[in-house]
């Protein structure tokens, strides 16, 4: 006892943080030791985030002990969290895009040092950890790995001793997360600690040292994840073994959906110029598009629902008819149904009832009348939202809940359910598992595979590789607004899939080239 | 410390509520303001919520008052809910009075003989043209140029009383009118509802507006699209809802409802057309729409309440020697009482306790 | 005739210097994220309140002041609805403006035709006594060379310093700025508050120097140019300012032209302001992308913390 331990550098004990309609975190305790990799692994809604925002100085407790270093603390607000040390990386970034490098960093540090002193550090600390970047540069001009290496660097300008990173790799390509890991490890050997939050089972066990497991706001284990398995990890977060999907092998049918060498300018500053994207869906598959965020996903997704409509009309053809002029309504018509990323103020009017909802794609309850534009039938609506809620197993407060009452998830099932409702020929879906819980998830995914077995071609766009593996017959990558050519799910690698998405695939010498290899694949894919 | 929190479901009481809170809490500014001016404040109270209903002469000026005010709060809520922002009702309504004005100028001095009957379409159509006419300038400057529809509605407010100001002082002065700055009288009007009273069918033409705008907005596919563009832009163009076409029904809707206000207004009460022909009922509207929760039928409500202050604004002047302007603080205070009630609709009001420290308070 | 073009330089920069000093103030507001349409209601409330002060005290800078206090007031009341309550900000700006129109034509009644002497004039020494360009430039009320000392340190705060750097995070992402631990509402109020207070110097200037006198409604629509200035200044206080001349030479051209005795109604000269905003308002905003690249990110959207 000569020489005690050093204290833990955080340790929360019996934290709880009440919501008015539910308990973020009940009676969680933490301790993160000086120098170690310290995963908080759970589903969404988990509590984690909430968890974070306390430690950060975000959010109050309601109750429960804070201590850094061994001393008792309150932290009033993220100024405080960062003179005693803590410091984090967001996973929406908190940066401003019209803002320099350099003065996204400046406001996130103190006043007492002047923007070139900054600039100065900011080239300093990117050769010391090997992350370079420009400080002069805007950041809307940044990918989306470079702005996390803004994040990253304005956090390690505070010298932290504490380090929190939320869901840090969900926008990184897989080279580029075994880059980020070398950077932890790094910063580990000097001594800071780091908090991981993650539901990702391989990160954790490839990185981390300790891992405590959250469950429905509550703590359900603290163990060391090397030791474990993806199951007995799994079972910890959801209580139960991930359930596995039937994957019968694909019946494919005709093309349902080509598109041919698509080019669209970009409409916003923000935006990404879609170069020649070619590529086809047929009946009874389901294609992936797996790429890093914000390499033309949105435009893509845009220009074949029909809200963006520029597109010359024999770029997008939807079921044997040039549609690339035609609006979402006229889509529609022709059996196309999409599900988008953003469900409240998207997909469903957050103030709107699930049956009004069901009016942006539905027209069933509707009597004709020329100058109304129709008629709603309020009991034949409410019906068929009744019907939907049931068959898709919706959690809701019945027909005339608000969209925004709904959790995630089961928002999520009801708007997936009510494009499956309409029996399309196409479906599109946009990231159909963010930020939904397992459950849901694979009941969701589950719904899509029974779709494309009933003859549905199906397109899926997603950023979690994992989720395309699993559901997917064919994979591309688009990267720069640039579509790779297709590779059968069964050949595809999750390392070739990851150099593809840095935008580096075989035979992009011309967009021609590109067009005749997938159309060949495509074919060999076909007989297969 | 009182502590602000978001409420799962807004509060359908709070939400029926709130107006009333806010009345109440103008009518204690009132009372006070009364006080402070050395005016007895249950004298005060008792002209502008009592005396405006007492009596057949004085509801029949309550519902002729409330009249436009109905018909254009009616259009500017189906404005406000697509989120478009129609601020240019007043000069609307201008338009619509100048048009019917003119027409029924036209007929007096033509010596062309119409009943009320067969004038009374005639200048609703005059109206509903001018004020769609006047409403258009914006919805197209928007639509074309991107032009913010705020600021170019109020501007035409301006352009609008000038071109009246114009015509009353210029080509269309009473040559029999000894230089006065007005129009001939006019020989042709509105029906009157009750012999013997000023009050007209321009009050069931306004219950009749408001009912179809209910229907339309809540019972029609053309009002749901409206309604989700104003609720979630992006939802609206997921679903394939037209923006240019929400915009241009809503401002020719809201132009012509406000321009029928002005030419059954013009060729009703006024029988001339003068420079001070509005008491600002396009901007009493504006408030009109929001106590009435952009709802048709609170709308009907919510104008006979700002009526009630007009009205008492005019008898607290003769009676106890207020100036009337005072029924337009009333109405500004009113209007921040409701926004502020508002958010009890969203929210509700917790209390915390003193001082309530972070991390270590026990639940 | 160069005499008469030196007054109406002169003329012009004093009928611009109000809705330039207003102007500047509804950039503050809107680099910070916050779309007050109450600033015909804040200049009217402190039209009345500088008029009445000034009146009282003999004093214009004592009216000033008093304007400042009661546009620093009304848009206090903005502030605490918008920004806390999250309340509308196009539905509570309205209602300041309805409200000020109410309440300065209610407390203005006893002020009604009293007339204050004519402002003073500062002459720059020296150039002054240049020929014409004196009478033109250098002849004018304080309050013309405190509005373009105004724009050149408001152009200083928002790009020089760290305090104006602070303001436009607030306005571009008050998420983010909130998330770095910035008081987001507190910076908000302030950029309001001051907002407020230049829109009130403005209301003042009117009924103190620039008539002087106060009538009903006299801003006159001021306050909605102003606002359209911010828009076709693209939010930047030179161009605001450059702006507001433009503003003033119109609405002094037609008063010249009908000094002149030229052969149009008197009323269609009297729209020029008013059609003048909406011809820049439309030849501004055609390019909705040039606007965006320029424009506060989250104006008029509530920020919940």
């Amino acid at each position: 006892m000569e020489t005690p331990a050093p204290p833990p550098r955080l340790q929360l004990t019996q934290i709880t943080k009440r919501y008015p309609s539910v308990v973020a975190n009940d009676g969680v305790s933490l301790t993160v030791q000086p120098g170690e990799i310290h995963a908080v692994l759970g589903e969404n809604g988990a509590g984690k985030s909430t968890l974070m925002k306390i430690i950060y100085g975000a959010v109050k407790p309601d109750a429960g002990e804070v201590r850094f270093n061994g001393a008792p603390v309150t932290i009033k607000n993220p100024q405080e969290a960062r003179q005693l040390g803590i410091s984090m990386v967001f996973q929406h970034f908190s940066l401003f895009d019209t803002l320099t490098v350099a003065e996204n960093v400046w406001l996130g540090l103190g006043r007492e040092l002047s923007l070139p002193q900054v600039t100065a550090r900011i080239e300093a600390k990117a050769s010391a950890f090997g992350l370079p970047i420009d400080p002069e540069r805007p950041v809307h001009t940044l990918s989306v790995g470079e702005r996390q290496r803004v994040e990253i660097i304005r956090s390690l300008l505070t010298e932290p001793q504490l380090l929190i990173l939320d869901e840090p790799t969900s926008v990184l390509t897989p080279q580029a997360v075994e880059t980020l890991f070398v950077t932890l490890r790094q910063l580990r050997d000097q001594g800071c600690s780091i908090l991981y939050i993650s539901h990702k089972l391989n990160e954790i066990r490839a990185l981390c040292n300790a891992c405590t497991v959250l469950r429905g706001g509550r703590m359900t284990g603290v163990v060391d994840p090397r030791a474990e398995s993806n199951a007995s990890l799994s079972r910890l977060m959801i209580g139960a073994e991930p359930p596995a999907l039937t994957h019968r092998a694909a019946q494919v049918g005709a093309v349902v959906l080509r598109v041919a060498d698509l080019r669209l300018l970009k409409d916003d500053q923000f935006g990404v110029d879609l170069n020649g994207v070619s590529f086809a869906v047929r009946a009874g598959e389901v294609v992936g598009i797996a790429g890093v965020s914000g390499n033309g996903q949105q435009e893509l997704l845009r220009a074949l629902s029909g809200e963006d409509a520029r597109a010359a009309p024999a770029a997008v053809r939807i079921a044997a008819t040039d549609s690339g002029g035609l609006g979402p309504r006229q889509r529609r018509r022709l059996g196309l149904h999409f599900v988008p990323e953003e469900r409240l103020g998207r997909g469903a009017v957050p103030p709107h009832s699930l049956a009004e909802n069901l009016l942006l794609t539905r027209t069933e309850a509707l009597a004709p009348g020329r100058i109304s534009g129709g008629w709603i039938r309020t009991a034949v609506l409410r019906r068929q939202a009744l019907s939907i809620i049931a068959r898709f197993a919706v959690k809701a407060g019945g027909p005339g809940a608000a969209a925004k009452s709904l959790s995630g998830g089961n928002l999520q099932k009801f708007i997936v359910g009510r494009e499956i409702d309409a029996n399309p020929k196409l479906l599109i879906v946009a990231q159909p598992t963010w930020g939904v819980d397992v459950g849901a998830a694979s009941q969701i995914r589950g719904e899509i595979l029974a779709l494309r077995d009933a003859g549905c071609a199906v397109l899926v766009v997603s950023e979690e590789l994992d989720e395309l593996f699993e559901i997917c017959d064919r994979l591309h990558v688009i990267a720069k607004g640039a579509m790779s050519p297709s590779v059968p799910v069964a050949e595809a690698t999750v390392t070739q899939i990851g150099e593809w998405m840095s935008g580096l695939w075989p035979d992009r010498a011309t967009t021609t080239t590109t067009t005749t290899t997938t159309a060949t694949t495509e074919a060999a894919h076909a007989q297969a | 410390m009182l502590k602000l929190e978001a409420r799962a479901a807004p509060s359908v009481a709070m939400s029926l509520a709130s107006p009333l809170v806010a009345l109440a809490l103008t009518i204690a500014v009132a009372a006070l303001l009364c006080l402070a001016l050395g005016k007895d404040p249950v004298r005060g109270l008792q002209i502008f919520l009592f005396e405006p209903w007492n009596g057949i002469r004085a509801i029949t000026e309550l519902l002729l008052k409330a009249s436009p005010l109905i018909l254009i709060a009616v259009g500017l809520a189906a404005c406000y809910r697509s989120n478009v922002w129609n601020i240019g009702a007043e000069g609307q309504f201008l338009m619509g009075a100048v048009f019917a004005g003119g027409l029924a100028m036209w007929l007096t001095m033509n010596q062309i003989k119409l009943g009320p009957w067969g004038f009374m379409p005639l200048a609703m159509l005059a109206g509903a043209a001018g004020g769609a006419v006047w409403a258009a300038v914006t919805a197209f400057l928007r639509d074309r140029f991107n032009a913010n529809e705020i600021l170019v509605s109020l501007m035409l407010v301006y352009v609008a009383n000038f071109i009246l100001s114009y015509l009353v002082f210029g080509p269309w002065k009473d040559p029999a009118g000894f230089n006065f700055p007005q129009t001939v009288s006019f020989e042709v009007g509105i029906p009157k509802l009750v012999t013997g009273f000023r009050l007209n069918w321009g009050i069931v033409v306004a219950l009749l507006a408001a009912g179809l705008m209910w229907v339309f907005l809540f019972r029609t596919y053309r009002g749901y699209q409206l309604q989700v563009g104003g609720l979630a832009a992006q939802a609206a163009r997921y679903a394939g809802f037209s923006a240019r076409r929400a915009l241009w029904t809503v401002l020719l809707l809201s132009g012509a409802l406000a321009g029928v206000a002005g030419g059954l207004d013009v060729t009703g009460p006024s029988g001339q057309l003068t420079p001070h022909l509005s008491v600002g009922y396009g901007f009493t509207a504006i408030i009109v729409a929001f106590v009435g929760r952009l709802h048709p039928l609170g709308c009907v409500l919510a104008a006979l309440l700002l009526s009630m202050f007009l009205i008492g604004g005019e008898l607290a002047q003769s009676r106890i020697g207020l100036p009337s302007a005072l029924s337009g603080v009333f109405q500004g205070v009113l209007l921040f009482a409701l926004l502020a009630c508002d958010t009890l609709v969203h929210s509700r009001v917790r209390w915390v306790g003193w001082k309530p420290k972070a991390g270590t308070v026990a639940a | 005739m160069s005499e008469q073009l030196a007054l109406l330089i002169a003329a012009t920069l004093a009928a611009g210097t109000p809705i330039a000093i207003a102007g500047l103030g509804l950039v503050i507001n809107e680099k910070a994220g916050v779309v007050n349409l109450g600033a015909e209601g804040m200049m009217l409330i402190a039209a009345v309140a500088g008029f009445a002060m000034a009146f009282k005290t003999g004093n214009p800078w004592i009216g000033f002041a008093a304007g400042m206090l009661g546009g620093a007031l009304a848009a206090m009341v903005f502030g605490l609805l918008a920004i806390w309550l999250n309340t509308n900000q196009f539905a509570t700006g309205l209602a300041i403006s309805l409200f000020g129109g109410g309440l300065s034509a209610f407390v203005g009644v006893e002020f009604v035709g009293k007339q204050l002497s004519q402002g003073q004039r500062f002459a720059v020494p020296f150039l002054s006594d240049i020929p014409l360009v004196g009478t033109a430039l250098f002849r004018q009320h304080p309050m013309v060379y405190i509005a373009i000392a105004l724009t050149a340190s408001l152009a200083w705060f928002f790009y020089r310093t760290r305090a104006g750097l602070v303001v436009r995070a607030v306005g571009e992402n008050p998420e983010s700025a909130h998330a770095l631990g910035y008081p987001v509402r507190l910076i908000r109020l302030a950029a309001v508050m001051a907002g407020g207070a230049l829109c009130g110097l403005a209301g003042a200037y009117l009924s103190v120097v620039y008539t002087p006198l106060w009538v009903e409604g006299m801003v006159a629509g001021r306050g909605w140019i102003a606002l359209a200035l911010t828009v076709f200044a693209t939010w930047r206080p030179a161009r605001v300012l450059l702006g507001a001349y433009l503003f003033g030479g119109v609405t002094i051209l037609q008063l010249f032209l009908q000094g002149m005795g030229v052969q149009v109604p008197a009323q269609f000269m009297s729209m020029l302001p008013y059609l003048a905003t909406i011809v820049v308002l439309v030849l501004i905003s055609r390019d909705p992308a040039w606007i965006r690249l320029n424009m506060p990110a989250s104006i008029g959207k509530p920020f919940y913390p």
